[in-house]
Order: C-alpha cells, then sequence, then structure tokens
C-alpha cells in the first residue's frame, strides 16, 4: 500500500488549561475520501489547524507527503477550504474571478505577475465546480451553496493532491448538498485525497470511503459500514450523550 | 481657471502633488479600507505632525534649515507604523488597540516639540488643514519619487497584497509571508501619510484615503474595478478642491474632503437609483428567464 498523505502521531494538544486532544494518532491514506465526524467542540477544526501548521501541538509529530512538516514546503499540494469561509467578508468587492486566482499567488510567486495561462486555469476551476458563468459577479452577492463552490475552486486551480473541507455544508441547503457530494466524487476519481470535516455524519457514512469519529480522542478510524453498524451503546459512549445516525434514502 | 496654477511655480508644484498624492493616497485606502484599518492611517499622520514638529524644532534651535519638515515627518510615521505592526502582533486578540496609542503617542510628542520650540514662526496650521503653498520645490521631487516607488511597490506585491487582505489564514497557509508583507504595507502607509499631509492636512488626510474608495465600493464589481474608481474619484476631489480652495481663499484640505464627501453622497444616489431602475425593470416582466 501507498505512503499515507497525512500521518499524525500522538497528538495532544490543550488551549490553555482546557484539553482538546488528546494522543490522537491518525493517518489519511492516499486516494481516500476520508470522514471527520464528532461532535461540536470535539477538536475537529483544531486537529485540521494542526495539521495545516497553523497551530503547533502541545505534544506530537506530524508527517505530510512523508515529510516531516517542518521540513515540509509544498504547501500548494493541499488544498483548504477553512469552516470561515462561510464568515467571510461578505462586503469585499471581489469577483468570483479575482477569489479564484487569489488560489494562485503562492504559486506564481513574488515579483512575478498573472498571465495568460494562470488566466486558463482559474476558468477551468471555475468551470469544474459549475461556476464559470458567475466569474465576473461580487462573490459577496452570491448565495452561500455558490460561495462554497468558489471556495473550493480557489483550491482547485493549485490542482492540488489532498483537499481538506471543515463543515463545507453547514448553511447549504439539501439539493446543493447532494451536488456538493457529487461535485467532491468527481473529484476523488480523480485521485484527490479527500478529508471532509463534518457532524452530519448520517450524509457521510454514506459518501466516504473512511471515517474516523474525534472526541478528544480519536474513538473510531475505519469503514463506514463498521460506523453504522456500531450500537447505539458504543456511539452515545463517543458522543457523550445518546445519538441516532440519520440515513437519508434517496 | 488653471491659469495661475502654471503661472506660480508655487502653485504648480502644488498642483502636481496633488496630482500624485489623488493617486497613491486612495490606491493605499483601498487596500486600508478593505481591511479595516481606517483609523490606523489618522495614528499615522498625527505621528507625521509629531516628526513635523521636530523638524522645525531642530529648523529653529540650529537656526538653519538642517532638512525639509518633510523628512522628519516621515522618518516619524515610518517608525510608528512599524511600532503598530509591533504592538498588533504582542496585542493580538486587541490589535486596535496599537492605534490608540500611536494617535495619542503622536498628539503628546507634537505638543511638546512645540513648546520646546515656544511656538513656530511657520504656521503649523497649515500642517493641520493643509495649504496650497507648502509644497517646495525639493518637496516636489521627494514626493513624486516616493510616488514612483509606492506605485511599483503595490504593483509588484498586487496579488500578495490583495490575497492578504481578502483572507489571510488562507493567505497563511498557501505560503505567503504574512508578516513581511504587512509590515511593507504599512510602510508604504506611512509614506503616503506624510507625502500628503501638506495638501491635504494631518486631520483630513485619512479622508482621502478612505472617502474614495468607500464611493467607488457601492458602485465596482471586484477589486481592480474599485481600485481604478477609487483613483479617479480622488484625482477628482484633489483637482476640484485645490482649485476651489485657492480661490475661495480656504485651506485645500477642507475643499477636497468636502468634494469627496459630495462624490460618495452621489454615488450613494446613483446606486439607490440604478437600483430601482432594476427592480422596476423585472417586475416589468424581466424575471421569467428560468
Ligand atoms: N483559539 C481557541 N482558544 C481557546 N479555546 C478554543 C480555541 N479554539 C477552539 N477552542 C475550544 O476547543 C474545543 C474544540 O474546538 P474545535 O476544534 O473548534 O472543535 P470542532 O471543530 O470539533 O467543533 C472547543 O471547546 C473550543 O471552544
Ligand atoms: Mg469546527
Amino acid at each position: 500500500m501507498s505512503e499515507p498523505v497525512v500521518s499524525m502521531r500522538q497528538i495532544t494538544h490543550a488551549y490553555d488549561q482546557k484539553k482538546v486532544l488528546n494522543n490522537v494518532n491518525f493517518e489519511i491514506p492516499r486516494g481516500a475520501f476520508m470522514g471527520l465526524v464528532g461532535p461540536n467542540g470535539g477538536g475537529k477544526t483544531t486537529l485540521i489547524r494542526i495539521l495545516l501548521g497553523l497551530l503547533k501541538p502541545n505534544e506530537g509529530s506530524i508527517k505530510l507527503f512523508n515529510q516531516p512538516i517542518h521540513k515540509f514546503k509544498q504547501w500548494n499540494k493541499i488544498g483548504f477550504v477553512s469552516q470561515k469561509a462561510n464568515t467571510f467578508n461578505r462586503g469585499f468587492p471581489a469577483t468570483a474571478f479575482e477569489v479564484v486566482s487569489m488560489g494562485l499567488t503562492a504559486k506564481i510567486g513574488y515579483l512575478r505577475f498573472f498571465n495568460k495561462q494562470h488566466k486558463t486555469l482559474v476558468l477551468q476551476a471555475l468551470d469544474q465546480v459549475g461556476m464559470l458563468d458567475y466569474a465576473y459577479e461580487n462573490v459577496g452577492n452570491l448565495s452561500g451553496g455558490q460561495q462554497q463552490r468558489i471556495f473550493i475552486a480557489r483550491s482547485l486551480v493549485n490542482d492540488p493532491e489532498l483537499l481538506i473541507l471543515d463543515e463545507p455544508t453547514v448553511g447549504v441547503d439539501y439539493e446543493n448538498v447532494q451536488r456538493f457530494y457529487d461535485l467532491l466524487h468527481q473529484l476523488n476519481d480523480k485521485q484527490i485525497t479527500l478529508l471532509l470535516v463534518t457532524h452530519d455524519t448520517g450524509t457521510m457514512t454514506e459518501h466516504a470511503t473512511d471515517i474516523v469519529c474525534l472526541n478528544q480522542t480519536l474513538h473510531f478510524h475505519g469503514k463506514p459500514e463498521e460506523y453504522t453498524s456500531l450500537s447505539k451503546e458504543d456511539l452515545s459512549r463517543f458522543y457523550g450523550h445518546p445519538v441516532n445516525i440519520v440515513t437519508h434514502n434517496h | 481657471m488653471l491659469a495661475d496654477f502654471f503661472e506660480y511655480d508655487f502653485l504648480r508644484h502644488t498642483f502636481f502633488t496633488g496630482i500624485l498624492i489623488g493617486i497613491i493616497a486612495p490606491l493605499l485606502g483601498t487596500f486600508i479600507v478593505v481591511r479595516r484599518l481606517s483609523l490606523i492611517a489618522d495614528a499615522l499622520s498625527h505621528v507625521t505632525l509629531a516628526g513635523i514638529a521636530f523638524g522645525m524644532l531642530l529648523e529653529k534651535r540650529l537656526g538653519f534649515v538642517l532638512l525639509s519638515p518633510l523628512y522628519s515627518g516621515m522618518a516619524f510615521s515610518v517608525l510608528g507604523s512599524i511600532l503598530i505592526e509591533k504592538l498588533r502582533s504582542v496585542y493580538k486578540s486587541y490589535q486596535e488597540i496599537a492605534i490608540p496609542i500611536i494617535l495619542s503617542g503622536g498628539v503628546g510628542l507634537t505638543v511638546i516639540f512645540i513648546s520646546l520650540a515656544d511656538g513656530f514662526n511657520r504656521d503649523l496650521m497649515n500642517y493641520l488643514f493643509g495649504s496650497v503653498s507648502a509644497v517646495s520645490q525639493q518637496d516636489f521631487y521627494t514626493i513624486a519619487g516616493i510616488s514612483i516607488l509606492i506605485i511599483a511597490v503595490v504593483a509588484l506585491f498586487y496579488k500578495e497584497l490583495l490575497t492578504l487582505s481578502f483572507d489571510e489564514e488562507h493567505a497563511t497557509t498557501s505560503g505567503i509571508h504574512a508578516k513581511r508583507i504587512h509590515l511593507l504595507f504599512i510602510v508604504l502607509t506611512a509614506l503616503v501619510i506624510a507625502a500628503s499631509i501638506q495638501i491635504v492636512g494631518v486631520l483630513l488626510v485619512s479622508a482621502l484615503m478612505t472617502l474614495p474608495v468607500a464611493a467607488s465600493m457601492r458602485l465596482a464589481k471586484g477589486f481592480k474595478q474599485m481600485l481604478f474608481l477609487s483613483v479617479v474619484f480622488g484625482e477628482i476631489a484633489v483637482i476640484i478642491g485645490l482649485i476651489g480652495g485657492y480661490y475661495l481663499n480656504i485651506p485645500p484640505g477642507g475643499t477636497i474632503v468636502m468634494t469627496a464627501i459630495m462624490i460618495l453622497l452621489l454615488s450613494i444616489g446613483v446606486k439607490r437609483f440604478s437600483f430601482r431602475y432594476k427592480k422596476a425593470g423585472e417586475t416589468n416582466g424581466y424575471e421569467g428567464s428560468n
């Protein structure tokens, strides 16, 4: 089996005195469509921020594409759509085209200019998420689901090998959630490894190839079939309160 | 009407300097506004005033012109901007506290320098509200050099500045050196403020950086268009304001800012009008396309 794209060992982290992650071991196999689920406040976003080098954990080691994180330089291999993407400054006057082109800024590099080839890449990324028609609209005027696509396109424009999405479906209506998963499958078929963070466990189990359940520690790491066959008692223990997995039939 | 501006050297220098700051002030102002840092411009303008007072104090005490107060103003402004960035990283969760600290520090120093000098023979009022006669030939050349530098640096770092302003977290994760770019940006801002101060004055320089942006923000599609429109509005405000100020014998800071406010009000009106027009269009049956 090929090397995992992400490997995190014995990650422990506390904000001030409050422990949020406790000895978490976690790997993402190349090509996976991994769902990271768990209750609100379970430490999902914290884990992602550590993975991305935005936060230094109290303890533990991280390898990205088989390199220790402090040596890792190819950040454009990793696309990230943050939870905050939902709450960006809507008044910011930037067109969808401009937002997606920002994905290329670091790749183009300092003292170099955006050129025709870059423009083609941006338009392709917009096309890939079905937003080509809105290229020259201000992003602030688009709907939540459309904005989400624009932010995904901003990552895709770099041709990432790993795409991380933190709660991307919050505030997106049912029909658009379905379109959104279709898009994710398309990307996964093109060999992009996906890490999708959500607390919508039901939908997740229908789509992911791997499920990880996090609440301070890792409670589950396995296939969706195994996850759905867990007993209610097990799940309640993970979540700290009783839960039902809702599966949508369609 | 423009004739005087070309006949007299001092007016000509003022006029061309005005044209330059009409470009650079809204240019940086656009980034300042979208990053919600409008008050930083105010803080830096007061530090610049302290620098100017310091230059004038040296001039008076030493009895000869060491260098134009423009230079000491610039030096203070740049130092103040670096200090702001430092304070902002010290007070991570209260970043705006850097602004009153620097602003009051600037005013405090100004007062001390003025009293150490026992008042100035040159009118400090010129620096508060701007003046049509304050720009010397040497100042003009300095400001022209600075303007070229600023435009070049903004052009070179445009994509980084925009990316960082829009989403700092994303910019950082993609590998952009946020801290260095911030520092570069704030130093440029300090230079723009020092360059603009003789014409618009300490109290109104932030207005020239933000009002044209506020007006164009409502009309523009996208950031580039907003930047372009801001410069156009800034330029109109400076030209009308300078000429008006000269003929009405009013400090140009006042006339420039009032012109900018007129433009802002017009832009709000235009937006309202086009919005209503569009709505009317829609109810007339343009909507049934899907
Ligand atoms: N910057 C922070 N400072 C202090 N506490 C934080 C911070 N960020 C998150 N937390 C706390 O850490 C816990 C885990 O948060 P988070 O990782 O965002 O969880 P999730 O994404 O699973 O909802 C929460 O209790 C949250 O309040
Ligand atoms: Mg979260």
